[in-house]
């Protein structure tokens, strides 16, 4: 939709440039898609140029600005299933961005999903300097994430070796190809195991196991390590049933990756 | 920008959309839908990529190149896609199709084979999808029929190449020079007296040319909704009240050279509120000492209390009992194109008005009326309307609108937007419906007993007329002694509910044809059988308690058919389903009066052009509902040539005399007959004027010139009397106890239609209706907070039926042919949307063992329901 209080565009844009009433915009279907009439000017990335994809000492550094459709075609089967996770049309994947995807911290984010169970670092640039966080930690509520004023995502970087070591995606939602309401990725990290929890929750949760756990340790661990109110409530599923397709799925995602 | 091979040289605002630009530049074709990304209505190829333009950043686009729908043929014709949508018609409004069209031109061979994945980002309102996938598979639907032979031909829609090309003009596809936009203030309150509106730091911002607050009201009181007879909806609405009863009501409206700028001025408005205590449930708004919201006692605005026989000695000789109480929810039309409308007076100082609307006759009378306007000093026209689906049988927008022009003596524009649909337009409205029945061993039904609860929202519209719709054919369709009946229509501080495809009818025959299924269990009786043994026949009159107007009968009888066909289709065998997954099957069946009681009524006229070709005028409008191929076809008939030899001018108040609206699925049996009678009037003339010679193209050309002046015949009908059209649902689902996930294993829908004019375009609406009903059977819900605001306010949160969602339902046709309706049609329209929620919810319990009963039933409910039950 028009934003129609926005009298300008800076392209590209840099870091240190954000005053109150800027949006850093990245494809713009976030952005775009809900009034947004505190905002007076775009930051445009997507100008700077910023390659796509670079696979830099068996590292991949995924641009805030690289599109879901140049990611989708990377040729990484884990990134490809979490974009067919999105809600959002293969028209859309054109122009959204998972930079934006992360920003926009909705527990549905499939980008948040992938790079918390990838043990994903974000570069966040901002005024003062560079820092990392852990794409786990960049998103911390609905909607809400660690950037402060003025700063914005760069890159998410993933290893090489996590994204081809095995793993098993769940997708629980409401309708056939819809939203998720859950999104489970499990991932065999040598001996070791890692179940990350999205969209069920309202920020990611990523389980550890130094070996694959039983049927009766992961429900546990589970129950214990996130909290029933940890579980998302609204539209997209009632709380209850997404903490039990979690286990559920959690269960179906130990058995494929022990087996 | 190149836009389809010109270069466009203006510069696109910094905040502007790449829709917004595209529209600006004259490229209607791109339709505004959802503004969110969702719908896919607005979809262009950006350098050869498809993308939404309603959220891609227009300034990004300056230096690429776009291709819109008018720029995807080729010189040599329609490019492929749009060809094959046109022979498959795989459109009804056509609102969507544009960005369907420009996807489908996109998908590779890969996306091609998994459609529900790659229709992700489109939505249609109208088709159910079975048409758009055989478009996309190269099925040719539509025919050509010979002279003579059109009725009952599937004729494509006359609109059919516009539409496909993006040149269908629907409300807002015009230019309209100086035109000024309007936008509304919403009341944040549920419940208010307004203390003050400051106005100066909005008549202060830059382009705001005017506010109009409740001291601009013309005083009078009036009704939204619209049928012909004015009583029958309560006059209690105001354009601009000082008291808010919703959140969400209008409050005050801001004019301005600029959609920016009168968002501005809403921004600049201060709104102070007295706040007054707020009810949102019926049984609040009833409670003693609730506060009264309009001059109706304990907010009670329609009210039933009859009863047929003795209920009471009709349970005291049943073997089986079984009550039960259901809810439905709130639930939003959704047609693509939102409510809007854009007047200016014209060179002889007359108001006109072009709104998407289904009533533009009564529109006329009721802007007339308000402003005091002698009825020919107000002209309303609809251009295509972009769905209606009952939503625009409502004056939402057109009064306000009317205000400013005459106010300001300048074009203005309103146009809703998606968010606005779903807190400042109508719903469905929410019953809670009770029934208790009883039966003797054989199925025989000894008592039903009726209890409903209407909740109408802050202003009574439909209510009323949607409670005693509700109440009558659902019951009317079984034979049964002793029936009774205590509804009540209340006001509470919510979101009007409006008049919506089956008025009422849904709600009510949910909890009915659930009831029935229980009963047959408890009997242990097939329920096609115990259907059988109490529906009305052929001949009966039809009966419910409570005084209803006289002049239904069963003109034509197929609901035996209806049965026969749904008991053959549960004898399919069953597909294999996963491990653990349920199957089970359900059925449900409906009555429909074709037409409103208390009048509805069409004046059409025939009229033969100089050329020898033929023009039909009638005053509906055409949004989908596919009437207006069905006019060419009887006019083709009647003067024995082809469609392509009629045109149709339509839905404007200047080409007839006068016409109820397209609401009521009258469009065929009212509308309908008043062309066929129009027609055959002007085919007598003809042949007169002949003088025994054939009339051809020659001897018509020739008669023209003679008659020096417009040979033309004029039809009327009144809409009475009227008949019953009947529908069956059947489908067999599989259930997955542990997720709550529900495939539709088969969806068979039997209708008795009467003579079917066009199978095509009927099976089209009968897909659609079955697709828009399980959509509330579903996944639809209008959600409202604990401070009576709406929290669903768009696509993703407000789920329409995708393609993955829709099921494929076989559509079959009762053999019968109608006394009353033309050429012996009844309508279809609305109706097949009914059965469909007790179908499903039948099927779930014959699946599951677990009766659902509060829609809808989404895979969280179901599992959540399946829980509670295996625990008790």
């Amino acid at each position: 939709m028009d934003l129609n209080t926005v009298t300008e565009v800076i392209s590209p844009a840099e870091p240190g440039q954000w005053r109150p009433g800027d949006a850093w915009l990245g494809g713009g279907t976030v952005l775009f898609a809900e009034p947004r009439p505190h905002l007076s000017r775009l930051l445009d990335l997507t100008g700077a140029g910023w390659p796509a994809l670079t696979l830099r000492d068996d590292v991949l550094e995924i641009a805030a600005t690289c599109t879901i459709a140049e990611l989708a075609g990377s040729g990484y089967e884990i990134a490809r299933q979490c974009c067919q996770a999105f809600l959002a049309s293969f028209k859309i994947w054109n122009v959204a961005t998972v930079g934006g995807n992360l920003c926009a911290a909705l527990p549905a984010g499939p980008m948040i999903s992938l790079g918390a169970a990838l043990d994903g670092i974000c570069l966040v640039l901002g005024p003062d300097g560079a820092r990392e966080v852990p794409v786990a930690e960049f998103v911390t509520g609905d909607g809400v994430t660690v950037l402060s004023e003025g700063e914005l995502l760069r890159s998410i970087r993933v290893s090489e070796e996590t994204l081809s070591q095995p793993f098993a995606i769940r997708q629980g939602s409401l309708h056939t190809h819809g939203r998720s309401g859950v999104l489970l990725i499990g991932r065999r990290a040598g001996n070791g195991f890692v179940l990350t929890v999205t969209a069920a929750t309202k920020r990611p949760y990523v389980l550890r196991f130094p070996h694959m756990p039983s049927a009766e340790v992961i429900q546990i661990a589970l129950t214990e390590r996130i909290p029933i109110d940890a579980y998302m409530s609204d539209i997209h599923g009632l709380p209850a049933w997404r903490r039990h397709l979690t286990r559920l799925y959690a269960e179906e995602i130990r058995q494929e990756l022990a087996a | 920008m190149k836009i389809n091979g010109t270069e466009h040289e203006q510069t696109p605002r910094p905040g502007q959309c790449l829709r917004t630009y595209l529209r600006e530049q004259g490229c209607f074709g791109v339709k505004k839908g959802c503004d969110t990304g969702d719908c896919g209505a607005c979809t262009v190829h950006v350098d050869g990529k498809p993308v939404h333009s309603c959220v891609y950043p227009a300034f990004r686009a300056a230096d690429k190149t776009i291709t819109t729908v008018e720029g995807l043929a080729g010189e040599d014709g329609l490019h492929p896609v749009q060809q094959a949508f046109l022979d498959a018609q795989g459109f009804q409004c056509g609102f969507c199709t544009a960005g369907l069209i420009m996807t489908t031109a996109a998908l590779s061979d890969d996306q091609r084979a998994d459609l529900p994945r790659a229709f992700k980002g489109n939505l249609c309102r109208c088709t159910g999808y079975r048409a758009i996938a055989d478009a996309v598979a190269g099925v040719v639907n539509a025919a050509e029929p010979a002279p003579g032979t059109a009725v009952g031909a599937n004729l494509g829609a006359p609109a059919g190449p516009q539409v496909v090309t993006g040149t269908a003009r629907y409300t807002f596809d015009l230019d309209v020079p100086g035109v000024l936009h309007l936008k509304v203030v919403r009341s944040t309150v549920a419940h208010a007296r307004i203390a003050a509106i400051a106005t100066e730091a909005a008549l202060s911002v830059p382009g705001v040319v005017a506010v109009f607050t409740h001291a601009d009201d013309p005083g009078k009181l009036f009704s939204t909704a619209q049928h012909e007879n004015v009583g029958e909806d309560p006059a209690d609405s105001r354009v601009l009240d000082e008291v808010v009863r919703f959140a969400g009501q209008r409050v005050a409206a801001v004019v301005a050279t600029s959609e920016a700028a009168a968002e501005a001025g809403c921004r600049a408005i201060n709104v102070e509120y007295d706040l007054l205590p707020p009810v949102f449930t019926p049984a609040a708004a009833m409670a003693p000492g609730a506060p009264q919201l309009h001059a109706a006692e304990r907010n009670v605005i329609g009210e039933l209390h009859a009863e047929m026989g003795d209920v009471t000695a009709g349970f005291a000789e049943a073997d089986a009992v079984y009550e039960q109480t259901f809810t439905t929810a709130r639930v939003q039309h959704a047609s693509l194109e939102t409510h809007g409308a854009v007047g200016w007076l014209d060179d002889d100082g007359r108001l006109v008005i072009r709104s998407s609307t289904q009533t533009p006759f009564l529109t006329r009378r009721e802007v007339a009326s308000l402003f005091d306007l002698p009825l020919d000093r107000v002209r309303v026209i609809a251009g295509r309307v972009g769905g209606g689906f009952g939503g625009k049988q409502e004056m939402l927008v057109e009064d306000l609108v009317a205000l400013a022009v005459l106010r300001l003596g300048r074009p203005v524009k309103w146009e809703y937007t998606r968010a606005e649909q779903f807190t400042g337009a109508t719903t469905r409205h929410p019953f809670e419906v009770t029934l208790k029945a009883g039966a003797k061993a054989d199925g025989t039904l000894t008592a039903l007993q009726l209890a409903v609860v209407v909740n109408t929202g802050a202003y009574g519209n439909h209510g009323p007329s949607v409670m005693f719709h509700g109440c009558h054919e659902s019951l009317a369709v079984y034979r049964c002694d002793n029936k009774k009946t205590d509804a009540v229509c209340a006001y509470t501080n919510t979101v009007p509910a409006g008049a919506f495809r089956g008025y009422g009818l849904g709600q009510v025959s949910f909890a009915v044809e659930s009831v029935l299924d229980e009963l047959a269990r408890m009997l242990g009786l097939d329920p096609i059988t115990v259907r059988e043994r109490n529906i009305v026949r052929a001949g009966e009159a039809l009966l419910a308690p409570g005084d209803h107007v006289e002049d239904l009968s069963i003109a034509s009888y197929g609901l035996d058919q209806c049965l026969d066909h749904i008991r053959a289709a549960a004898g399919a065998p069953v597909p294999p389903v996963p491990d653990g997954w349920l199957v089970g099957d359900g059925m449900a069946m409906a009555m429909i009066a074709a037409g409103p009681p208390g009048g509805h009524y069409a004046d059409a006229t025939a009229t033969l052009l100089p050329d020898g070709r033929f023009e039909i005028a009638v005053g509906t409008a055409e949004f989908g509902n596919g009437s207006t191929t069905v006019h060419a076809q009887i006019a083709a008939d009647m003067l024995r040539t082809t469609p392509d030899r009629i045109s149709v001018r339509q839905s404007d108040t200047d080409v007839v005399r006068h016409d109820t609206g397209a609401f009521a699925s009258t469009g065929v049996v009212v509308a309908g007959k008043a062309v066929l009678r129009a027609a055959t009037r002007l085919w007598e003339t003809l042949v007169q004027a002949a003088g025994g010679r054939d009339l051809d193209e020659a001897t018509l050309k020739e008669i023209a010139a003679k008659a020096g002046r417009p040979l033309t015949a004029e039809g009327h009908f009144d809409g009475t009397p009227r008949s019953v059209a009947f529908n069956a649902q059947w489908f067999r689902i599989a259930v997955d106890p542990d997720t709550g996930d529900l495939r539709i294993l088969g969806s068979v829908h039997s209708a008795d239609a009467g003579t079917v004019m066009n199978p095509l375009q009927c099976r089209g609406q009968i897909e659609g209706g079955v697709a828009q009903a399980l959509g509330s059977t579903l996944a639809e819900h209008v959600d409202i907070d604990a401070d009576g605001r709406v929290t669903t306010t768009g696509f993703r949160q407000y789920h329409l039926p995708t393609f993955a969602d829709t099921p494929r339902t076989e559509v079959l046709f009762a053999a019968t042919g109608d006394a009353i309706g033309p050429l012996g049609a009844k309508s279809m329209s609305e109706s097949p949307f009914n059965p469909v929620a007790p179908a499903m919810a039948n099927a779930l319990r014959d699946a599951t063992g677990v009766r659902l009963t509060d829609l809808p039933f989404t895979r969280d409910r179901i599992w959540a329901a399946l829980e509670r039950a295996a625990r008790t």
